[in-house]
This record gives C-alpha cells, structure tokens and sequence, in this order.
C-alpha cells in the first residue's frame, strides 16, 4: 500500500513519548492560522512510500526508540487512514509504540463506513495526540476554516473507547492565550475519561519562512510568539476547568 | 621493584600496585561506585567565588588588551624557568602557573623559534635578540630540523594546503602523561624506577639502545625539576601525597611542568577523578576533609586547568578556531570487570560547570556508556542542557581496544594512560585529492602541478569508474608523501622538543601510534554519489582545468543514512587507511587514522575548489564525519546511522560528530503536564477573573 509522505524526521522529541521516528503525512483539510507547516497542506503531492519502505527505515532506529516508538502527524494523517492503519500495524507487529498526532477533523458519527475504519485504527493505536485547536463553534470556525463539532465527538468517542489521548492547545496570544477559552476547554476535557497528559504549546513563529518560500501570505503576521510561562499559565486554566467539571460530576 | 608499604598508603587496598608502578591496579582496587544523584554536592566557597572573579577580571582585561596580556619574551619556559605564580596565595588551595603571574603567557622556542617570535611580535611583543641568536645559532629548534630534511614534493603538498596543520613548526601535543603517578608514588619511587629501566637494556649498544638510555637520562633529570618547581611553592613531591588536597595538587604539578616545557596542539590531562575519589573518600571516611572542601579543592584545581594559556600565532587561532588548550579529562566509563567507574568525584568534577559557570576548558569528557548509573546520566542531561560544556564519547566501543583506562587526547583520539602515546599527523584534504584525480595533480586553486602527472579527466561529464580509477591512484601518492612528512616531523620533534616530563610518566615500552587524518570526508563521498547518481559536467579554464561542475538530477547524500552513499563513505576510510599502513612509520609506530577536524574545516574549505557534490569554493568542509552543511534532512538519527557506519578499527584515532541542537528540540519540560499532576489550584484573583467572564490575555 502506498501513502503520500511529505517527510520524516528520526529523531523527533516532543511528538510523543520518548525518542519517536516521525512520519509527517501530506494534506490536510484544516487551515490553521498558525500552521508551521504549511507545505503540508495540499493533498495532491508529497512522496509516495510503501508501508514496507517505511517500515525497513524505522526497524533500522529502533535501538533508539526503546522509550518511544512512531508517531503520524502531518498534514492530517486521518485523511489516509487505510495506509496509517497498515503502517500502525506493522510497527504493532515489530513490538512497536504508536501514537496519532490528528486534529480529529476527519471524524464523522454519521459514516458508518469510516467509523469501522477508525475502529480498526484504534486497535493499533497506543496514543492519541489530539489537537483541539479551540473550543469555541464560531472561533474554531474562524481560526482553521472548519468546524469543531466532529471533533469534539471524536474525543468523546477516544473517551468512551477508552483510548489514551494527550490533548494539545497551542497558546496564541488573542485568540487561545483567553482565561476562559481555556477555562471551557477544561471544562469540556473534564468530562472524559481517557486524558493522560495536556500539552498547552507556546505559539512560535518557526514557521514563518515557509510561507515566504510558498508564497503565502502569513495570516498571523505581527503576533508575537508566546512565553513558556504564560502557556503554562494558560494549561493552568485548563486544568482548573477539568477540576471544576470533575468536581460538579462528583467525580473528584 | 619490590617495595614496603609506604604510610601514605595506609587504608588503602594493597595489590600489584604497591609493588611497581601500576596506578590502574590502585584504582581497580581501590575505588568506591557511586549511584547516588548530585544531592550531596557542595555550592562554591567565598574564597572560590573571589579567585574565580580575579580570574573573570583578568580574562577581562586580556580581551580588552587585545587577547594576551603579558609576556615572556626573555625567558625560555622550562620546568625550573620561573618562581611560582598566584592569584591570592591565601586563597587558593591549589597553587601553580606556567609562570610568575596567571595569565602571563610562557615563551616555549623548542618546537621553533620562529613560532616564538611570530607569536610574540603578532602580540606585540618582540623576543630578546639575545634568545633569537641562541636557538638559532647555537641550539637547533624542532621546525629547523624538520625543513632541513623535507623535499620539494612534499613543500609543495604543504603550500598548497593538500597536507594541512602539520605540527612542524609547534609543538605536536597529543601525549598524556600519567600525572597520577607522582600523587601515588612520589617522584623518589619514579626515579628509582627510571633508573632500573635504564639499566635494563644491557650493553649492546644499538641506535634504539642509545637513544632511549639518553631518553630515560632526560627523564630523570625532568622529574627531579619538577621537584625543584613544586619546592618552589612550597611542596615535597619526593614522597606520594598524604590526602586528597595533596593528591590533587601532585597531580597537577605533573601537568603544569608538561605545559611549561611544551606549548603542544592538545596538552590533555587524561583520566583522575576516580583516581582522586579514592583520596577523597578515605578523607572523608577518616573526618579528614569535609565534602565542601573537597569541592573547593576540585573547583580551584579545574580554575587552574581553566588558566592554561599558551603564545601563540593569529595562524594558529584561524586553523583552530581560537586558542585552544584541550584539557581533557576523561570521565566516568565501565571497567572491564563490568562495574561501571562513576564516583562522587566524576559528580564533583561536572559540578565545577555550575560552581564556575561554563567553559570551554578543561574539555570534560564523558566516557559514556549504556551500563552507566541512572542517576548519573540524569546529572549529565542536566549540566549539558544548562551549560553545553560537555563531551560524550562512546566507551562500550573504545573499552574492546583500549579497556578502562585510557584518556581522550584533544577531541577524541584515545591511549592508554602512560602506556600509549601519539604521534599527531594532521590531516590529509581527500576532497582536494579527488579534485587532483580529476586535473591530473594539478591544484585546482593554484594551478600549480603539486601531485604526480597523471592522465586528467578530459571528458565533458565525469564517469564514475573513470574518477574512482583516477582518486584511487591519487590517494596511493598522497599517502606516501604524507607518511613521509610525518615521519620526518616526529624524528625531530623527538630529537629536538621531546617531551621529557610527560615521557618520564610513561612506562619504558611505549606504545606509539601513528596518527594521521583526512578531512573532507562527507563532501567526497557526496562528490562521488553526484557522479554515480546525478549527470556531473565539468567546467574549465582556459588551461583545461576543471574549476567547476554542474550537476544535474538528484543523488543520494552522506547524512541520510542511505547505503547508496555511505558505502562510499565506509569505503574510503578503509582504503585511505590501507594506503597508510603500506609504509614504513617512524619508531615503530602502529598506523592510525582519525576523521576529527571539528573546527579546521572552515579554514580546509577556504582552499579547496569547487567539488562535485556542488559545493563551492571556499565554503567550509564539514567537521569531522559530519554531512556537509544541510544535505542530512532526515533527523538527527539519519545523520548519526550514517557516521555510524564508518569503521572504527579503520579509523582507531578517532571519528567524530559535531552536533548541535537547540534544547527547545530535545523535548518538553514544565508545558506538558502529566494526568498524576492535574489537580491545580489557582489564585482568589484568577477565579476571580474568571468570573467576571475570562480575560484575553489569561
């Protein structure tokens, strides 16, 4: 089976736990203002790679990996979720950690078809990461050009199928860097069940130079990347809401 | 040599060691494990934190005066030259400079009066004329000795930067002695076992006999100065030292006399602290010493290793990229027998990072293994990420050939303390050599005919079988000429600037390596890959000399871990070393090859012409085994797999890595909250705020 691949990077550190070998999948549906990494945005390219091609690389690392594994993000690894299927199974059958870094976009109830799918991509999947880029209907619509409903509801079926997931939320100044965002995100997080970590990630603007090289104008221009401190100050007010959520459900 | 058990010795494990000169022994007998974490550490004293100002203000005024702030330019540096030297006597705790006041810098004349008087006149300075006529006239220099005896071919390779960095006109450096010796055995016990090897070569008088009888002559006479220098300040060193404080300061006369007689490209200290823990916890056992002085003792020696300065040309600062000592000390490691060597003295001795804040010297280098303890390795990943002043090279691959008590001579090139030494080679430039394969010897930037006649490349596109044929033949010359360069420079640099006292702290039988280098490593193999994968044109002069390439299509690169181009990389190191072992080497010496330039590579890069793989002239060569600058795009364990792949017994003296990484990419700290720390409480003002409805800026 063959995926389209934008890159790979050996040694990744902070797309999971542990040293991860991590496989960048091309396209993504979403258009996130602060994507850093735009280039794999359009579905039509990247390089075309085999689930044994990728599979021979990753074997050759795993001395490294012993505390980590493979991670897919992307672009949005979901959009091709027959070949991550087949590549998460592989790593499985080589003994192998697998974590989904996903916006959770490709999520939809209604489909049963696609939700067969996800469920047997979840029988080969250790972790989730799950990128709620904002917790808000209307802001999320205006900050990635898509609606946050599915998900939501796809948290909430990782929750009910008891899937491990560490949830993401990149801090910007004026659009996350919000005590209440935050605070209703928590809120919203509180009630599942499956939450091991939060990840609150200062804005950066690493990514900048690759809109220049694709010739697209930077939609956050003139923001300014975000203190580690106040992304922990902000992660503060998330997990203030879980607590108060936990606290209402008499679940604390 | 038999011998009783000297007091000093009392409490420690007694073995071969306390028979005959075997410090490896002591501390295999002696030395307690520690797999504790850095709890235990001690924070600077006063007296530490006002030395080390001194030596901050005076660092200070040294820039401000250009780079050196004192000369000598009438004494010769010897072991005996100068009276002794302090920052504040009272203060310190371990005492001794290379001459009367830190940071005034010795003239050392043996490897060349030349190099003395340039690197003083670039300074500012000028040397007695007096001093001039001597080591010109009446007593010959080591640089004297070496051009009297080279050719023309090889002056050429020389000019034409295609054999870099010779130590012909320096100092060569690289020698440890084992400087633990005189705290273990005092130097009484070192000369008496001097003098037996003297007399154990009998009567038949062969060049080897002689030389080495006078050898061993100069030996004893450098350590009974080094008595006299320690006397100075005020030390018996006859006897082996009492306590730690002693043990450290006998140590470090042994060093310091080393880098007054010799102003060497690497003066490294070699492999003490688990000798010196030994010391430290029988103070401590015996209520000797309490843990911060011990660490006041280490952070002042370190202080010390910190002030090492030599004269030195802007030449040589541009090759180097700076002025660099290489004070290595090794650290850490597993023994043979399996235990691993950390102690609270390896702690101690990382510690001094964040008791003095970070340098660059001593160069602390951990010999790291997979068996080291835990807690250990967590002290590493914490000093390295706070002052990026540490050194990790691999001991679980150096342990099968040099077992556990070798050190590292400047960045990576490894010997058994006082049993092995090195003769340093420089390097070879492979990149040039293929750019001579391909113009039939005739240097690319100079035009001059350096290498050999041979046939150039006259095609329009390079063919990949052609090219190799060609290099292959070019590398056989090149190493001739360079073996032959080398072994005249280590003839007289024994003749004419022998290291007495660091040989004085060897065993009789020595063994010597052979250190040769190249340079240009990942930019041929990248060269080679373009011509086999991609279309390479050459373009030329109007003589017909290539003097660039224009490549088209994609090729693999060296730093992506793809066979297609490592094999080539593997490949030349093993056929560069064969080249080498086909000649005859100075002294016996076994053949070795290092793929180490970590800093000459910017300079290497100025005077080598455009390459193959698109390189352009005068831009850096990569350091060491590194890929060349941006071609590795796959991660750093791409990159890493690929340098791994090169064969180390084919590269004994060394490969090394230069890797550099922000700390934001080598994981998450305090953002990324685990579900056992959920439970959070904030402020009355931020739920508060909350309440009013949130805020935009948290």
């Amino acid at each position: 089976m063959e995926g389209k691949i934008h890159s790979i990077e050996t040694f990744g550190t902070v797309d999971g736990p542990g040293v991860r070998y991590v496989v960048f999948f091309q396209g993504c549906p979403m258009r996130c203002k602060y994507c850093h990494n735009p280039d794999t945005w359009e579905v039509n390219a990247g390089e075309k790679k085999t689930v044994e091609e990728i599979i021979a690389d990753y074997i050759t690392y795993r001395p490294f990996l012993t505390e980590g594994g493979l991670t897919a993000t992307g672009g949005e690894p979901m959009m091709q979720i027959d070949f991550l299927t087949e590549l998460f199974r592989q790593v499985k059958k080589n003994k192998g950690n697998t974590c989904l870094d996903t916006s959770g976009i490709m999520f939809n109830q209604k489909n049963t078809e696609y939700i067969k799918k996800v469920d047997l991509l979840m029988e080969v999947t250790d972790l989730v990461m799950l990128d709620i880029k904002h917790i808000e209907p209307q802001a999320h619509k205006e900050l990635t050009k898509q609606e946050n409903k599915n998900i939501l509801a796809f948290a909430q079926y990782l929750s009910d199928k008891n899937v491990d997931m560490w949830v993401r939320h990149v801090i910007v100044p004026g659009i996350t860097f919000d005590s209440q965002e935050c605070y209703q995100l928590g809120w919203f997080l509180g009630g599942l069940n499956n939450i091991k970590a939060i990840d609150a990630l200062p804005y950066h603007t690493m990514g900048v130079p690759k809109y220049e090289n694709l010739g697209i104008e930077y939609p956050l221009k003139g923001v300014e990347p975000l203190e580690k401190a106040d992304a922990i100050k902000a992660r503060n007010y998330i997990l203030y809401g879980m607590k108060k959520r936990k606290e209402a459900e008499g679940k604390a | 040599m038999a011998t009783e058990f000297k007091p000093e010795w009392q409490g420690f494990a007694a073995g071969k060691w306390s028979e005959c000169v075997d410090v490896r022994d002591f501390i295999q007998k002696n030395y307690e494990q520690y797999n504790g974490d850095e709890s235990f550490l001690a924070a600077p004293t006063q007296n530490t934190k006002d030395l080390w100002n001194q030596v901050l203000d005076l660092s200070k005024k040294e820039r401000e005066a250009g780079g050196v702030l004192d000369m000598d330019t009438k004494v010769v540096s010897t072991l005996t030259s100068h009276g002794p030297g302090y920052l504040d006597k009272d203060k310190e705790t371990i005492v001794g400079f290379q001459t009367d006041k830190p940071f005034k810098r010795g003239m050392n004349v043996f490897g060349g009066i030349r190099m003395a008087q340039k690197a003083c006149s670039d300074n500012g300075y000028e040397v007695d004329p007096e001093v001039v006529d001597f080591y010109t006239n009446y007593r010959k220099t080591h640089n004297a000795g070496v051009f009297d005896v080279y050719d023309a071919e090889i002056r050429k390779c020389r000019s034409n930067h295609i054999i870099t960095g010779l130590p012909d006109a320096y100092g060569r450096g690289r020698i440890i002695g084992d400087y633990r010796r005189i705290a273990l055995y005092g130097i009484d016990f070192l000369v008496e076992d001097k003098k037996a090897q003297k007399d154990s070569y009998g009567k038949v008088y062969t060049d080897d006999v002689i030389r080495a009888r006078e050898e061993i002559s100069e030996q004893i006479k450098a350590l009974g100065e080094l008595k006299q220098m320690a006397a100075s300040y005020g030390f018996d060193i006859s006897k082996p030292a009492k306590n730690v404080q002693e043990a450290i300061q006998f140590t470090y006369f042994g060093y310091l006399g080393a880098v007054k007689e010799q102003n060497g490209a690497a003066m490294s200290l070699g492999r003490t602290s688990t000798f010196l823990d030994c010391y430290a916890q029988r103070d401590l056992a015996n209520g000797t010493f309490t843990e911060e002085q011990i660490q006041e003792f280490i952070d002042h020696f370190i202080m010390k290793l910190r002030c090492v300065k030599f004269a030195r040309t802007p030449e040589y600062n541009t090759l180097f990229a700076g002025d660099p000592v290489w004070v290595t000390e090794s650290l850490a490691g597993v023994g043979v027998d399996g235990r691993h060597m950390v102690t609270k003295m390896t702690f101690r001795y990382l510690h001094t990072l964040e008791n003095l804040g970070a340098a660059p010297e001593p160069n602390l280098t951990v010999l790291w293994s997979t068996r080291l303890p835990e807690n250990f390795k967590r002290y590493c990943a914490k000093v390295s990420i706070g002052y990026s002043s540490v050194q990790y090279e691999n001991d679980d691959l150096m342990r099968i050939t040099h077992g556990d008590d070798y050190g590292i001579a400047c960045c990576v090139s490894s010997m058994r303390i006082g049993k092995e030494m090195q003769f340093f080679g420089a390097r070879a430039n492979l990149a040039k050599c293929l750019l001579y394969a391909i113009n039939g010897g005739v240097d690319e930037c100079t035009k001059v005919q350096v290498g050999p006649k041979y046939r150039p490349i006259t095609s329009e596109y390079l063919d990949f079988d052609e090219v190799m044929e060609r290099f292959d033949d070019m590398m056989e010359w090149l190493a001739g000429v360079y073996v032959s360069a080398l072994n005249i420079i280590h003839y007289m640099h024994d003749k004419y600037a022998y290291e007495r006292i660091q040989m004085a702290l060897h065993d009789r039988d020595v063994r010597r390596y052979f250190a040769t280098g190249i340079a240009g490593l990942s930019c041929v193999a990248d060269s080679l890959s373009a011509i086999k994968y991609a279309k390479v044109k050459t373009v030329r002069d109007e003589n017909g000399i290539v003097v660039g390439y224009e490549t088209e299509g994609e090729f693999p690169k060296y730093g992506n871990n793809d066979d297609r181009v490592d094999a080539f990389a593997a490949d030349l190191v093993s056929r560069f070393m064969n080249k080498i072992r086909r000649h005859h080497t100075y002294r016996g010496s076994f053949p070795t090859m290092s793929v180490l330039t970590i800093t000459s590579n910017v300079s290497y890069g100025k005077n080598t012409g455009d390459t193959p793989c698109g390189r352009k002239h005068g831009q850096p060569l990569a350091p060491g085994a590194n890929p060349l600058h941006g071609r590795d795009t796959h991660g750093a364990l791409a990159s890493l797999s690929s340098v791994a792949k090169l064969p180390f017994l084919d590269a004994q003296d060394g490969i090394s890595n230069t890797f550099t990484i922000v700390p934001d990419a080598l994981g998450k700290d305090s953002q990324l909250v685990m579900s056992s720390d959920f439970d959070i409480e904030l402020t009355p003002e931020q739920i508060a705020e909350l309440e009013k409805g949130g805020c935009k800026s948290c």
